[in-house]
Formats: structure tokens, sequence, C-alpha cells
């Protein structure tokens, strides 16, 4: 599904990933952790082909093709959403509207038959459901006024109606209470199937609980320096990083 | 590609509509002299009172110096180089349907998505079409008569209704109150007239299409709405004008006169030529629209302009009775060189008078696009309000948006806000768009369709679709 190879970015002229290297099959949840400002912001910002952030060296492969020669939304079409750390907010544009324009042109590109207006609409009314956001929410400007719970939650319910076939989500748990972070990891999971991979950035093992994840990676310096099955984070919630940062060299990429 | 490279692309799209019809004119040769108004007060075969009328305002507009206080920067206009009248050769006999006016005309207007025919049946939109100077076609007089609306040119008025004319014509905007509005007093060519009587909704919105059409010809238009006691119409101005080189002069002057109880709903989408990227050819816009609010009335003004070189127009609203309303809701795109200083004066001198001004400023390219606003609060005008709300958007660095708020309250129990705000397409919320697979240039005309929202739904159904793809079509380029 991702194929990451030795990969190298730059942000602002400065190096931030220094030969990552990350294979997700499909299938799949995968974690990442890592101090702050360690570049996993970064990593999924790469590989969603946000303005600014640059490849300098390796390769990220989406299902064999490499990202680099997609636009955004051709990266889009191809099957990969990102659920952001910080929702954006789009004034006056009706989430509904929004959720219309996104599925219009994301399933056309797919050759999937469109939704109609009505169909359109009950979907998302059920998508709204399953991340306990009220309807009203589909007739609001994009994440305008929303809370920072409920822009997570909108992160979720666009991706439940999108269907990705990889879901990079950054720090989707922060900012939700308890009942709310229950409530995300179900949409989440809902949407773990064979055929899908997802990506998870978090800080705390928490939602791994939840979201119970195949693999654990350790992201600091800008490479992948520990990984492990789920157990490694409960230990790193016990020991923190500095057991891992500070013997980078002994570390497993 | 760079978010900004996508932000230039997709503001440097042509102009749709430019193109130059074939219609043979009858011009004037430039200049303006006492001759000149008489001849064209003769061509219209006007009563001796509305020569005099002319003249008047033209001895006022000698003496009157050009106004400077705009935000705007251009060449002087040397208004020796205008010509002050032109009429479509093939009108000097009257068509007395659409049938007979010249095809090539009717396939201007078809061009521009407009074609007459179907407007009438299907929109049920009466249609005064002014070409150049001259109206050409008048729809659905009859069953406007029937409701006793008068809908007709300005000219015919002269001569059907000189009484109403003579009552109203200048009662808003006197012959010198201001450089535009004395200049089109002296010369003005022609334009709608409607009498609403008392007690009567207008069965239709009524329509105007302009288009200016000849090189080097000022456009004078001077409209007056009549709206008698308890009476309620909505009138539609769209405008779109062919590429050219030479910077066109047009100084319009629209007069709304709401009676007590009385409704005057005026929309605009304007779209003339904007001149290209640096800043060549283009409208010159010099327009003065102010409406008289009596007790119980409202006037409301809404603008879509995206057009011209230049823009200098403040609608306006002198809120003279009690209980009067007035409204502006504005939405000013500006793009490659374009400049726009436009917004409104609400003037509230009767008691717990209301006003409300939405002004939403897109600015692109290197333009310039300013808001310049007047609340005042008369003594007398116990309870006054006023909500003022003034956004401006930029897309990319190298354009400019201003606001020039201007209060004046001298009653102690007025209540007045302001909010302003300026923000930025930004690249998040771009890079949020396109990963939810939605492309560059339709996420910029969502984002700014979004921001407009206030404003487009105070345009009726049909202006509101219009508007949006006029907005699309200005942002609209090749991205690829
Ligand atoms: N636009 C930018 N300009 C300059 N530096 C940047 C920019 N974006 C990110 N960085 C830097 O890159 C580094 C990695 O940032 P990133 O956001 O990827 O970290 P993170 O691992 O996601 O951290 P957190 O856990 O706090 O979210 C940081 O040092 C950050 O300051
Ligand atoms: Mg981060």
């Amino acid at each position: 599904m991702l194929e990451i190879k030795d990969l190298h970015a730059s942000v602002a002229g400065e190096d931030i990933l220094k030969g990552l290297s990350l294979t997700v099959k499909a299938g799949e949840v995968h974690a990442i952790m890592g101090p702050n400002g360690s570049g996993k912001s970064t990593l999924t910002n790469v590989l969603s082909g946000r303005d600014g952030y640059e490849i300098t060296g390796g390769q990220a492969l989406l299902e064999g093709r490499d990202v680099s020669e997609l636009d955004p939304e051709e990266r889009a079409h191809a099957g990969l959403f990102l659920a952001f750390q910080y929702p954006v907010e789009i004034p006056g544009v009706s989430n509904l509207e929004f959720l219309k324009a996104s599925l219009e042109a994301t399933r056309k590109a797919q050759g999937k038959e469109p939704w109609d207006a009505v169909t359109l609409l009950k979907k998302a009314r059920e998508a709204c459901k399953q991340v306990d956001l009220d309807p009203q929410f589909l007739k609001r400007g994009v994440n305008e006024g929303f809370s920072g719970g409920e822009k997570k939650r909108n992160e979720i319910m666009q991706m439940l109606l999108l269907e990705p076939k990889l879901a990079l989500l950054d720090e989707t748990d922060s900012g939700l209470d308890i009942d709310a972070l229950q409530v995300v990891a179900r949409g989440v999971n809902s949407l773990r199937s064979p055929e899908r991979a997802i990506v998870l950035v978090t800080h705390y093992q928490r939602l791994l609980d939840y979201i119970v994840p195949d693999h654990v990676h350790v992201l600091a310096g800008g490479r992948i320096v520990k990984s492990g099955g789920k157990e490694l984070a409960l230990e790193l919630e016990q020991k923190g990083y500095g057991w891992i940062t500070g013997q980078p060299e002994g570390a497993t990429a | 590609m760079t978010s900004q490279a996508e932000l230039d692309k997709l503001i440097r799209s042509d102009y749709e509509a430019g193109f130059v019809s074939a219609v043979e004119s009858d011009t004037l040769p430039p200049g303006l002299s006492e001759d000149v108004i008489r001849f064209i007060s003769g061509k219209k075969g006007e009563p001796e009172w509305l020569l005099e009328w002319r003249l008047a305002a033209y001895h006022k507009w000698q003496q009157m110096p050009l106004p400077t206080w705009a935000h705007l920067k251009h060449p002087p206009v040397d208004f020796d180089e205008v010509s002050y009248y032109s009429a479509p050769k093939s009108m000097e006999d009257r068509p007395k349907s659409l049938d007979e006016v010249d095809p090539e005309l009717l396939r201007t207007y078809e061009k521009l998505g407009i074609p007459l025919h179907e407007q009438e049946m299907l929109a049920g939109v009466a249609v005064d079409a002014v070409f150049d100077s001259v109206s050409v076609g008048t729809t659905f007089k009859a069953k406007l008569l029937e409701a006793g609306v008068i809908f007709c040119s300005i000219s015919e008025a002269v001569h059907d209704y000189p009484d109403l004319i003579k009552q109203y014509l200048g009662s808003v905007v006197p012959q010198g109150d201001n450089f535009y509005a004395a200049l089109n007093s002296a010369v003005f060519s022609d334009g709608s007239f409607v009498y609403i009587p008392k007690g009567v909704r207008c069965p239709m919105e009524l329509s105007t299409y302009f288009r200016i059409n000849e090189a080097k010809t000022g456009q004078f238009e001077r409209t007056l709405i009549v709206a008698d006691e308890g009476s309620y119409v909505s009138y539609l101005e769209g405008c779109t004008a062919p590429m050219r080189d030479e910077n066109q002069l047009h100084a319009a002057v629209v007069e709304l006169v709401a009676l007590p109880g009385a409704q005057i709903k005026y929309s605009t989408v304007q779209n003339w030529y904007p001149g290209d990227e640096n800043g060549k050819g283009g409208i010159y816009n010099f327009v003065t629209k102010r409406g008289v609010a009596h007790e119980n009335s409202k006037i409301s003004w809404t603008q879509v302009e995206t057009g011209s070189a230049i823009t200098w127009k403040y609608p306006s609203v002198i809120l003279r009775g009690d209980n009067s309303v007035g409204e502006f809701y504005s939405v000013a795109l500006t793009r490659h060189m374009q400049q726009a200083d436009t917004g409104t004066k609400m003037i509230h001198l009767g008691k717990n008078t209301k006003s409300t001004i939405i002004s939403k400023g897109i600015s692109a390219g290197r333009s310039n696009n300013s808001y310049r606003g007047l609340v005042r609060i008369s003594p007398r005008a116990d309870n006054a309000r006023n909500f003022t709300q003034c956004d401006s958007l930029l897309l990319g660095d190298t354009c400019g948006a201003h606001t020039f708020p201007y209060i004046e309250s001298r009653n102690r129990s007025a209540m007045i806000e302001h909010e302003a705000t300026t923000s930025k397409v930004s690249d998040d919320q771009l890079f949020l768009c396109r990963n939810r697979g939605i492309d560059p240039e339709k996420a910029v005309s969502m984002i700014v369709n979004g921001f407009c929202k206030e404003v487009f739904k105070e345009l009726p159904m049909e202006f509101a679709v219009e508007a949006g793809k006029l907005l699309e079509v200005s942002l609209e380029g090749a991205v690829g």
C-alpha cells in the first residue's frame, strides 16, 4: 500500500526527514509516536503533497506510484486521506457543499457512480451519526466555530464518506474527551478492512487501546528509530523516549 | 506548482465577453458644448424645460472641480475626447417589436447569454435593453400596464409621463450634486423609468441589460424608479461590455424614490471590461446611485461588481422618513490592475431608522479594492441603528484592500456597530480542499463564493446563480 524508502524531506529549506523508511501493507494499522518536533506531521504533509514540503531524497510509493508525481488532489483520488492535526476553517462554505464537491470530484476520478443530492444527504447524515455529530453541522461552514473535538470528529466524518485506501490520522485523538475518543475510534475501526490501511500519529497509548495497531514506530530526528508491536506503546508510556533517542545507534529502523 | 503561481494563473483568465459587435452607429464628434447638448435634446424631441435643465447642469459642471478624494489612480479623463451621443443607425425608426431589431444586436445579447425571446417566455422578466444609448426592446409592457406599472425608457417617459418626470427627475440626485452627476444631467442619453402605483406589487422582476459598444463613446444612463405608497418592486441591472483598448467613460445616475410604505430592491451585476493584465483598456465607471426612503419604506441595494478598470460608486440611502430602512450588500472583485473605490452612504434623518451594510471585497492580481462608507445620524434621528460589516479577502500578495469608514453621529441614542476583517485564501484552506480531492480552481471559487454568501443570498434567485458563475468565470483559468 505505502512504501517509504530512505525519504529525505525539507521544509523552508530545513531538513526535517532524514532517511525515513516505512512499509505499510493493506489491512494494517500502524501507529507513529515520537517527541514534539520530530517530524510526524511533516511526514503526513509530505505524503499528502502540501506546498513547501519538498522531497530531497528517497521516495514514497502509494500502491507502487511515486507520490511526487501526483498533485495533492490526485493523491486523494488515488485513495489517500489526511485527517489534519489542526483542521482549518472555511467560512461560508457549508460542510455539505464541501462534501458534495469533494465526493463529486473523488468518486468521478475513481470511476464510481455519482451520488445524487438525496443519497449524499442520507450518507452524510449517517456518517455524522457514526461520529456523534449533530447533522446540523452539515449546514455550518466547514469547521467554522467548531470546538477542537468537533473539528476532529468532522474530519473522521469526511473520511467515512470518502472511504480512503490509506488514511493518515495526525493526532486525531488530541482534544477529544473520553467519550468522543471511543466514538472516533469506533468510526476508524469501522473502516478497517483487508484492502485499507491506517497510519495513526499519536502521543498517547490510550487511543491504541481502542484502535489496536499492528505495528508501532518511534520517529525521532527525522527517522524511524524503533519499531515494534503494540506493546512498544505501553513501554513508551512508562519510560518516555529518552532510552531510545538517547541511543539512536542501537535502534532498529 | 506553488499555490501562489496557481492563484496567479486563476486570476489571469481572459475576459469572456470580449467581442465587438458590428452594428453601425451614428456618433457625434467628440467634445462637449451647449450645441452638443442642444443636439442631444433636439434628437430626442425634448421639451424646452428639459433642455434648460440640461444646460443648467452643464453650466454647473463647468464650474466644478474633478473629485480627487477616492483611492484611485488613473490618467485624467479628457472630456473633450469623449463623444456624447451615439445610437445604433437602425434605430432611426424605432423598431416596433424585437423582430425588427438588428439581428446583430440580438446576436450580441445571445453571446452574453441573454436571449431576449427566451427570457420573455421562460423567466417572465421584462427587459428594457439599452444598447449604447438608446433603448431598443421593451417587453411585457402590456402586462405591466395592466398592473398600472410603467416601465419604459426615460426618453419615452419624458413624452408620455411628463408630470412624473418633472416631479422626480433630479429630486434625489440634484443636477449639481457632484461632478459626474452634473455631467450626466447635462448629457444623459437614455435609461429606464419605472413607476409603481400605490399598493401595487410589481408582478415581475424588472431587468435592464446594458452594453457599451461604441469606442470612445461615453455612456450616460439615467434611471429613475418611483415606488408609490405601499408598493413593491425588484429591479435588476446587469451589464457587460466588449473588449477595447481605449478607456471608456461611464457616468450613470440612478435615482430611487420610495414613498411611504414602499419597498425597492435594486440589484446589480456589473461585468464591464476590466482592462487587461497590464491595466490596458477597461471601463471607467463613475456612478451616482441614491435613494430616498420615506416613512416605513425600505430601499435595498445589492451589487456584484466584477468589471471596470475604475469603479467609483456609492449607492446610498437617505432615510428621510421615520422607521425607514436602508440596506447595502456588496461584493466587489478586482483583479489585474483594476481599482475599485466603492461603498455606500446611509444618511439617517428620520426616527427609528435602520441601516445595514455588508461589504465583501475580493482583491487579486495587482488590483486595489477600497470600501468607503459613510453613516450619518442627524440630531433628530432618535433611535437610529446601523450595522456595518466590511470584509476583505486577498488572493495573493500583490493586491491591496482598504477600508475607509466615516461615522458621524449627532444623536446620542444612535446605535452604530462596525466590524471589519481582512483575510486571505490561505494555503491551509487550499490544501484541505485538495486533500479532499477538490482541484484548486474549484477550491478557490468555492472559498470565494463562501466568503460572499451573505450578499448572494440577497440577490434574486436567477441573479444569484449568475453572480456565482460570474465570480467563477472571473477567477477561472487553466490549472495544470
Ligand atoms: N513551515 C515550516 N517552517 C519551518 N519549520 C517547520 C515548518 N513546518 C515544520 N517545521 C519544523 O519541522 C520540525 C518537525 O515538525 P512537525 O510538525 O513535523 O513535528 P511533529 O512531530 O508533528 O510534532 P508534534 O508532536 O508537536 O505535532 C519542527 O522542528 C518544526 O518546527
Ligand atoms: Mg504534529
